[in-house]
């Protein structure tokens, strides 16, 4: 084991690996929008691929508990909180793209989406689940909050599922990659279902 | 003064007079005739298919900024090649235009199997700047070549049995869109034989000036303004003239959403996207500037209302949509 005066550096340093590799793919978008790779319209594939970036980054999320218990060792859990705010960054990103960029801002417009539209209404609503867990993700707020943060974050559940439904009620015509997102995600849930009733 | 009239923000003033309408369509026709004559002094094999010979200015073209040949070229719906809006590029060598034909049946006279040469022959290609608006919610401006699909129709006299109009695109069963079966293939749409019959539809073999290029729908594809954009069909291997309405993919796929008239209607919510505005894709777009255009208000009938409108009348367009 690598150490620095007794100190075990190997956790500290794969920490940055993945913080690097979960950033990839913003730094990799950033580049091909700058430079004109994104095609004609760029505010499409922007609200697409950040959009099913947060998806992927929620269900890594949501992996790593029955990652941990699959193979009995805990260093899973320790990427939790990273991956579930990286889900964070991305869905915010995606809300930012579509409010500001698509919608330029337009009350009326975005109100009558929301009013028109279950898809997004779905995707609201995930959204606005995920912000209280995002807030509450610090040590300090673990610690203030005790036993009710562990029930307030539960809420993860219920916001991949309306991400979930978010993408699968919008898909048209090519629709493998939300059913497959929906797959994964109901093994997941239903892997904390089965422990629940044991 | 009509209610879709005051819904499309057309005055009474706008309206051009019928008389007016005509003049300029005999206009059009005798500027056709002219180009005929001309397309005919130069090499016949190689008249409509190089795009070559005089190509006629249209009065029905919009004088708004084009979208340019790289934002209509690497910006497409063609569902055979691949969903990505890029993939219709990527792929384009995939689909094979040569040799074409296209078979012509049902209600007309004149059924057969007609080369891609003996369906353009006779006609004089122009040149029309249409605007295109996609369900998807964006819009492009983009010249056209090709002739009205009534010319061609008359050339096979259909009967009184021809109610409608039907296309297939073409089904090669080596495309990636193909082999995924996205949709129910072949891709077919269809038209109201008088909306197939008016001045403003047409068949086009090429834009800019160049030969159709393959991710736009090669070797032949319809144009219809004022509808959304799937209506459109490209690389047409089937024209058919039938008595019932036919079915269309897109209605087929999800018949709530996709109506058979598909007449762009900014008062119509679809539950994907607002049809009340569109992102014009209007000269080279794709840079950072892009991100921050806006959206402009839909028109209803796509601008075309003046036109077209009288063929729906005492139509509820909500129900037939």
């Amino acid at each position: 084991m690598l150490s620095v005066e007794g100190h075990n550096v190997w956790p500290k340093f794969l920490k940055v690996l993945v913080f690097l590799a979960a950033l990839t793919p913003f730094v990799s978008l950033v580049q091909s929008l700058l430079m004109g790779q994104l095609g004609p319209n760029p505010i499409d594939p922007l609200t697409d691929h950040t959009g099913t970036l947060a998806i992927r980054f929620l269900l890594i999320s949501l992996a790593l508990t029955p990652l941990r218990f699959l193979l009995k060792k805990t260093w899973p859990l320790r990427f939790r909180r990273m991956m579930g705010l990286f889900a964070f960054f991305y869905a915010f990103l995606h809300v930012t793209v579509y409010t500001v960029l698509d919608q330029q801002l337009n009350l009326t417009d975005i109100w009558n989406d929301l009013a028109e539209r279950p898809y997004i209404l779905a995707g609201t609503t995930a959204f606005l689940l995920l912000l209280p867990l995002a807030i509450t993700s610090t040590k300090k707020m673990v610690r203030r909050l005790g036993q009710r943060w562990l029930v307030l974050h539960r809420a993860v559940y219920i916001a991949s599922l309306a991400a979930v439904v978010h993408y699968v009620w919008l898909a048209k015509g090519d629709i493998l990659e939300p059913f497959v997102y929906l797959a994964v995600l109901m093994i997941l849930l239903s892997f904390r279902l089965v422990r629940l009733i044991r | 003064m009509k209610e879709w009239m005051k819904i499309a923000g057309i005055r009474s003033s706008d309206i051009t007079p019928h008389e007016v309408f005509k003049q300029r369509r005999q206009l059009l026709q005798a500027s056709v005739a002219a180009g005929l004559t001309g397309v005919l002094a130069a090499p016949a094999t190689a008249v409509a298919k190089d795009l070559e010979g005089p190509i006629i200015k249209s009065d029905f073209s919009t004088d708004e900024e084009m979208s340019s040949f790289k934002t209509v070229t690497t910006y497409n719906n063609f569902y055979e090649l691949g969903t990505d809006k890029g993939d219709p590029e990527r792929h384009a060598k995939r689909l094979k235009t040569e040799p074409w034909s296209v078979t012509i049946d049902g209600e007309c006279a004149k059924p057969g199997v007609y080369t891609l040469e003996d369906v353009l022959k006779p006609h004089a290609i122009e040149e029309r700047i249409y605007r295109m608006r996609c369900v998807e919610a964006w819009s492009m401006v983009i010249p056209w070549n090709g002739f009205s699909l009534a010319d061609l129709i008359k050339r096979v006299e259909p009967n009184s049995k021809a109610k409608y109009v039907s296309f297939e695109t073409v089904v090669q069963d080596d495309l990636p869109g193909v082999q995924r079966n996205v949709l129910d293939w072949p891709y077919r749409e269809g038209l109201r034989i008088d909306e197939a019959m008016h001045p403003l539809t047409m068949l086009a073999t090429g834009l800019y000036g160049q030969h159709m290029p393959n991710q736009n729908g090669a070797p032949l594809r319809l144009v219809v303004p004022w509808k959304y954009g799937y209506k459109s069909i490209k690389s047409i291997v089937r024209i058919s003239f039938v008595e019932e309405q036919p079915e269309t993919s897109w209605n087929l796929s999800a018949p709530s959403e996709y109506g058979f008239f598909s007449n762009v209607n900014p008062e119509r919510s679809h539950p994907r996207w607002s049809q009340s505005r569109e992102r014009r894709l209007s000269g080279d777009t794709g840079g950072f500037a892009s991100l921050f255009s806006g959206k402009t208000d839909t028109q209803f009938m796509n601008g075309y209302g003046e036109e077209v409108a009288s063929l729906y009348d005492g139509m509820d367009l909500q129900k037939f949509h």
